[in-house]
């Protein structure tokens, strides 16, 4: 049995100002080494979770473990020790003047020696392929490229825990998927935890679990296939399914009969080319 | 309104030790009522060159074209208010755009700096606050006390008050949920058909591309490379690979099942549908 390295019990939330509870009962964990992706609509809750767990805000009720350590005012510099942030917005984040010290920042506060330090910042520009903008004013950069910077001050960190706000909204297809392999290579080589925040179900898709968030509470948890399998229902929740599900939908509904569900385009091309010419 | 870019070069900080050339040797045209695509790779210069089209930017060479307006390097403009008020843009990251304490005091802003009284410009925010899919009660909330996609649909809701000629949108749907992204994407297909509005996408969504542009334009590395039909644009995977672009998932998933059963579709089919019905003739011979 894996050991959880988050979890959450029976979180009750709102912000000082807020009217309702933002966050209703929320109770899961992850397990260390797990790629977990969280969904659901516009204002379902889901950064206010992030920031919850990164000890930016603390729950009305319930309770909060990293890494064992339960959370609260005199644990939180401890607990995020064990945690990096990517946050909607990276304009929110950005502390440096220049890209480099951006990086280089994070790792100062951690007491990383110099040396050791210069590594990590080029190594990390370079695995985003920032590498050629060390100098660029972090706020002067385009859209994706402050992501990918974004995204290098917390790779930079090393921390067991990755949680990612949408951290790629900005990024070309390609990039996208080039940012996503990179985490996941990191998450299977370094066993490192991801907790990704996103509205791409193709991202989804390729999560080991799906925790779907609806109105400030959990609608459900499972595998992408368990969670796809809901197919309408998540529709009816502002959500969508993924290319292979909506691309046999169509063909079924235009009366070409399939069987199964297909989480990628391989599988489905293969049922169709099997059922329909290989006779 | 027509649009149209000649010869457009932009560097930040221009003559300082910082000087970064972003775009150069841009041209392309929006006619009256069309609806432009914007693609190309992080960096290549997309938003550069949309903030030209409202002098937000001013050329360091070259001229932007707007309506009646021509925007000149190298010449002092008067009264871009004009320009502004006709030229809607949402801004790739919303909070660069809301500023007022209240969700309300943001959407009147445009309106009531142009002259729109203040009723008017109330009427209209409660308007667009529900067509943009939020209910009327974060009027009175702080823009900055929202989601990132509800403060999303405030920015959008503030452009849309305005009601420009010219809607600019610099990656509008980043940030929504699948459901509010149809919804308005779909709002603003239906805004450019009913009110023959001029639109320019800039877009990471190569579906989104295909299905609702006129024409799209692609950008790399600073530069104008390529310009056509989406038709035209995606029936050619390796050339956009070049670009670092890729095609829409449909046309992907169509590449492959050619690959696999070694029928070519004659045409490349830019929606799930059209696809279906290429099939259904294509494999009409074999047992279903
Ligand atoms: N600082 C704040 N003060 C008061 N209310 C807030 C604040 N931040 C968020 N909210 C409200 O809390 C709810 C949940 O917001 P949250 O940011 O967690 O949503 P989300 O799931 O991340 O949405 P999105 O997909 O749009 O980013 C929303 O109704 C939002 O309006
Ligand atoms: N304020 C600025 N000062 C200096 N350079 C800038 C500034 N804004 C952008 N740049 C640079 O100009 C180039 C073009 O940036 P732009 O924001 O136009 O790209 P983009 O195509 O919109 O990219 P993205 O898809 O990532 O948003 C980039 O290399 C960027 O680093
Ligand atoms: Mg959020
Ligand atoms: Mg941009």
């Amino acid at each position: 049995m894996k050991k959880p390295i988050i979890s959450l019990d029976s979180i009750t939330f709102r912000y000082p100002n807020s009217v309702h509870d933002v966050l209703k009962q929320v109770s899961f964990s992850i397990h260390e080494g797990e790629w977990v992706a969280i969904v659901g609509h516009n204002g379902s809750g889901k950064s206010t979770l992030a920031k919850l767990i990164n000890g930016l805000y603390f729950p009305e009720n319930g309770e909060i473990h990293i890494a064992g350590i339960k959370l609260d005012n005199s644990t939180v510099w401890d607990t995020r020790k064990h945690i990096g942030m990517v946050f909607q917005n990276p304009d929110n984040q950005f502390v440096g003047t220049t890209v480099q010290d951006d990086v280089a920042f994070g790792l100062e506060n951690h007491g990383v020696p110099y040396e050791d330090m210069v590594k990590r910042v080029i190594g990390a520009l370079k695995q985003v392929k920032m590498d050629d903008f060390l100098n660029q004013e972090p706020h002067h950069l385009s859209g994706g490229q402050k992501q990918r910077v974004a995204i290098a001050s917390v790779l930079a960190l090393r921390p067991d825990i990755i949680i990612l706000d949408e951290a790629t909204s900005m990024l070309d297809p390609h990039g996208r998927e080039e940012i996503i392999s990179l985490v996941r290579q990191l998450k299977e080589v370094q066993g490192l935890t991801v907790l990704s925040i996103t509205h791409d179900l193709e991202e989804a898709a390729k999560a080991d679990r799906i925790i779907v968030m609806n109105d400030g509470e959990v609608f459900q948890t499972g595998t992408p296939d368990e969670i796809f399998k809901l197919g309408d229902e998540l529709v009816k929740l502002g959500l969508d399914l993924p290319f292979p599900i909506k691309m046999a939908n169509t063909f079924k509904e235009q009366g070409v009969p399939l069987q199964g569900q297909y989480l990628t385009e391989e599988e489905l091309v293969i049922e169709l080319w099997t059922s329909h010419f290989k006779k | 309104m027509d649009i149209s870019l000649q010869k457009v070069e932009y560097r930040y900080a221009a003559g300082s030790p910082f000087e970064k050339l972003a775009i150069e040797d841009v041209s392309f045209s929006v006619p009256s009522g069309q609806y432009v695509a914007i693609i190309g790779h992080t960096g290549s210069g997309k938003s550069t060159v949309l903030q030209h089209l409202n002098a937000l930017l001013k050329p360091t060479a070259g001229s932007v074209v707007i309506g009646d307006r021509t925007v000149r390097a190298g010449r002092k403009e008067k009264e871009l208010k004009s320009i502004r008020q006709k030229v809607g843009i949402v801004f790739q990251f919303p909070e660069q755009q809301l500023f007022e304490e209240t969700v309300l005091k943001d959407i009147c802003y445009g309106p009531m700096n142009f002259g729109v009284s203040e009723e008017e410009a109330k009427n209209r925010a409660e308007y667009w606050i529900e067509e943009v899919g939020l209910s009327r009660e974060i009027l009175n909330q702080s823009p900055f006390d929202l989601s990132g996609g509800q403060m999303r649909r405030v920015a959008i809701a503030g452009v849309l008050a305005m009601q420009p000629d010219l809607i600019v949108l610099d990656e509008p749907t980043a940030g929504l949920d699948p459901r509010g992204r149809k919804e308005m994407m779909d709002m603003f297909y239906r805004l450019h058909k009913e009110r023959n509005l001029s639109m320019i996408l800039v877009t990471h969504s190569m579906e989104d591309a295909s299905v609702y542009a006129d024409k799209i334009v692609i950008m790399h590395k600073g530069k104008k490379v390529h310009e056509g039909t989406p038709r035209e644009i995606f029936a050619d995977a390796e050339k956009l690979k070049q670009w670092d672009l890729s095609v829409p998932e449909v046309v992907h998933f169509q590449r492959l099942l050619e690959h696999k059963t070694g029928i070519l579709f004659p045409v490349v089919c830019l929606t799930m549908e059209e696809l279906v019905a290429q099939w259904k003739q294509l494999s009409g011979g074999h047992p279903l």
